[in-house]
């Protein structure tokens, strides 16, 4: 809630000249989101070179090499590093691949949830009383349902699909969005220099987008960051019930339901796809977390 | 504190309609037909769908639908599953206990742990044990927890063989509900060793279900014990002479439980949405298993009378938290 308080000189230090290097120092000095946002890096490029370094296209079945187990232990070879899946998939390619639609997950469910939330947001913000209230007791009812209850029920009701699960995840995450940049709007609403921008005319438009949602956007930032990876956790989540991508795509939750039934007589199938996509969310709230100090002057400072 | 108190709950009444609303319109909203998807690939007879069109109102205005609906809702109706043929009513309680015995040893873990885990942590900030800590919490709070279960299933279950995979209790074992916590149930029944099966039972979903709930209380106490810490008032004591002990655990985690007790409360969502996981996982025969269950079967009545109650409970817990906030804490009723 802090990073809601006061967002403004955050701000400023990123619109001054030397601002993003400055946010570059308090970022740095947190050793945590260094290393998170390396290996965010590193997943970025596994997802847009995946065709390239898989050794193996993800979905063809190698038949003489059933369940076999990853090169460190008997019975591997360098074939398949990571060993084979139960109908002789390569684990290595369908982990790799598996990244790219974590990452499109990622990408397009704040893409719609952050533009969807910033601008319910800031017409609730300027909006009259009434209007505003009505948003908010929408948003209320949305955040009354369990998140990923409500993504399941939407997804039941548009058909189970990556696409549907993004949708709803979409749907579920917008809410704080718009909690986030009304509560925003609200406390920069008043401030002189909005009413300087009124004094000279300045349309609502002009008001909401390039007066007050510039000095909005450090807790918008972070909670991109954090959506993220609440985004990939709840795809794979939908993924595992059967309900998000469905086989043979390599989607890592996916992977996880297929693999289910082998659990005690093969570990690797299991242990790979939700180690992926454990460390994948660790790097992201790692680096979540390095932006809100960063960002948020109140805990810089301290 | 009446004005807070009733403010409060106009904002409840609204929200409570829309709720209503959500779950009257999640069988309309369904693509194509809704009979026809509720039949599924068997189906349905010119007989059976008109008796169906008049049983579920359709052939009324959509005004008079929702009136029936909320009507219905106000006495409890939430039809009836087209599986099992029982109320929907019915079925959410009869399996009510079961996630709520497993809610509340999740919390229980969560809280035991959580607390002295975030006290520590702030009492040692920057060292070693702070930093393993919340190292550890932050692994916890990024954590798939259906894989989390997996791989204690794999462990404790496959190789060590400690614990069983599935289920509330073990089948040697056979008493009656008197209350539907198998934990108090098992006692009472008096048989030899069902607690111990009941527990054993328990554990590994308790841990899944909770570690995410530990990782928010350890980090929500570690924060607010800082914030705290670097209050004059906890000079004062220092400078009293009062020992370490006494200070932190009495004088700074008293004020830090607040925020603490606020975080434990709206979890109630959070471990919901995790039971839905948990209980599939470990076919714990509970309110998340039965959802997931009934959109599979496509039994629409239960789906939306779940979602109803599940999203009231909610609404309830958390107004019952912001009432008690208020309660505690003067300067949230004034605003």
């Amino acid at each position: 809630m802090t990073t809601a308080a006061d967002p403004s000189p955050a701000a400023d230090t990123m619109d001054r000249p030397g601002g993003l290097r400055e946010f570059w120092h308090y970022f740095r000095e947190n050793r945590g989101a260094v290393i998170g946002l390396w290996v965010f890096a590193a997943f970025v490029l596994v997802a847009l070179l995946a065709d390239v370094i898989a050794p193996h296209d993800p979905t063809q079945q190698f038949r003489d090499a059933l369940l076999q187990p990853p090169v460190w232990q008997e019975g591997g070879s360098w074939t398949y590093v990571l060993g084979t899946d139960v109908v002789g998939r390569d684990m290595l390619s369908r982990l790799l691949h598996g990244a790219r639609y974590s990452f499109y997950v990622g990408i397009i469910v704040v893409a719609i949830a952050a533009t969807g939330g910033i601008l319910v947001g800031l017409v609730a913000g300027f909006a009259p009383r009434w209007l505003d209230s009505l948003i908010m007791r929408l948003m209320d009812i949305i955040l009354a349902f369990p998140s990923l209850l409500l993504a399941l029920v939407l997804v039941a009701i548009l058909g189970p699909s990556l696409t549907n699960a993004m949708i709803a995840i979409a749907i579920v995450l917008q809410p704080h969005y718009v909690r986030l940049t009304r509560a925003s709007v609200i406390s920069e609403r008043t401030k002189d220099y909005v009413t300087a921008a009124k004094v000279t005319n300045a349309g609502y438009f002009r008001l909401m987008f390039i007066t007050v949602l510039p000095n909005c956007l450090s807790p918008i930032i972070v909670q991109a960051a954090l959506s993220f990876s609440t985004a990939i956790l709840d795809a794979a989540a939908l993924g595992f019930l059967g309900m998000g991508a469905q086989p043979p795509t390599p989607e890592w939750g996916t992977m996880l339901a297929e693999a289910r039934e082998f659990i005690l007589r093969a570990w690797w199938v299991v242990t790979f796809p939700g180690l992926a996509i454990l460390v994948t969310v660790l790097a992201i709230n790692l680096m979540g977390d390095g932006l809100r100090d960063a960002l948020d002057p109140k805990l810089k400072r301290s | 504190m009446l004005k807070y108190l009733l403010s409060r709950l106009l904002t409840f009444l609204p929200t409570f309609l829309g709720v209503t609303l959500i779950s009257f319109a999640f069988i309309r909203v369904l693509p194509g037909d809704p009979i026809v998807v509720m039949a599924g690939e068997r189906g349905v007879s010119e007989e059976r769908y008109a008796e169906l069109v008049e049983k579920f109102g359709f052939d009324k205005p959509i005004i008079q639908q929702y009136g029936d609906y909320l009507w219905g809702v106000m006495q409890g109706d939430l039809g009836t599953s087209f599986v099992t043929k029982k109320p929907v009513w019915d079925e959410f309680f009869a399996l009510f206990p079961a996630t709520l015995e497993l809610s509340v040893c999740a919390m229980i873990f969560a809280v035991a742990l959580g607390l002295p885990a975030g006290v520590i942590a702030a009492v040692n900030r920057g060292k070693f044990f702070d930093r393993a800590l919340m190292s550890t919490a932050l692994i916890g709070y990024s954590m798939p927890i259906f894989w989390w279960a997996l791989l204690l299933i794999i462990v404790f279950s496959g190789n060590l063989g400690w614990t069983p995979v599935s289920g509330r209790v073990s089948l040697m074992y056979y008493f009656d509900d008197a209350t539907g916590f198998m934990l108090i149930d098992s006692l009472l029944s008096g048989q030899k060793g069902a607690f111990g099966s009941v527990v054993q039972h328990l554990i590994l979903p308790t841990i899944v279900l909770g570690t995410i709930p530990l990782a928010v209380i350890a980090r929500q106490t570690r924060s607010a014990m800082l914030e705290v810490l670097s209050e004059d008032y906890i000079r004062t004591a220092r400078a009293k002479g009062l020992t370490p002990a006494r200070i932190n655990g009495v004088h700074a985690l008293r004020n830090a439980l607040i925020p603490v007790i606020t975080v434990i409360g709206l979890s109630v969502g959070t471990l919901l949405a995790g039971a839905i996981l948990t209980e599939t996982i470990f076919s714990w025969p509970g309110i998340g298993k039965w959802m997931v269950d009934s959109i599979f079967r496509r039994d629409y009545p239960v789906v939306q009378g779940g979602l109803l109650l599940i999203a009231v409970m909610v609404m309830i817990v958390n107004l019952t938290v912001d009432v008690l906030y208020g309660f505690i804490n003067p300067k949230i009723r004034k605003r």
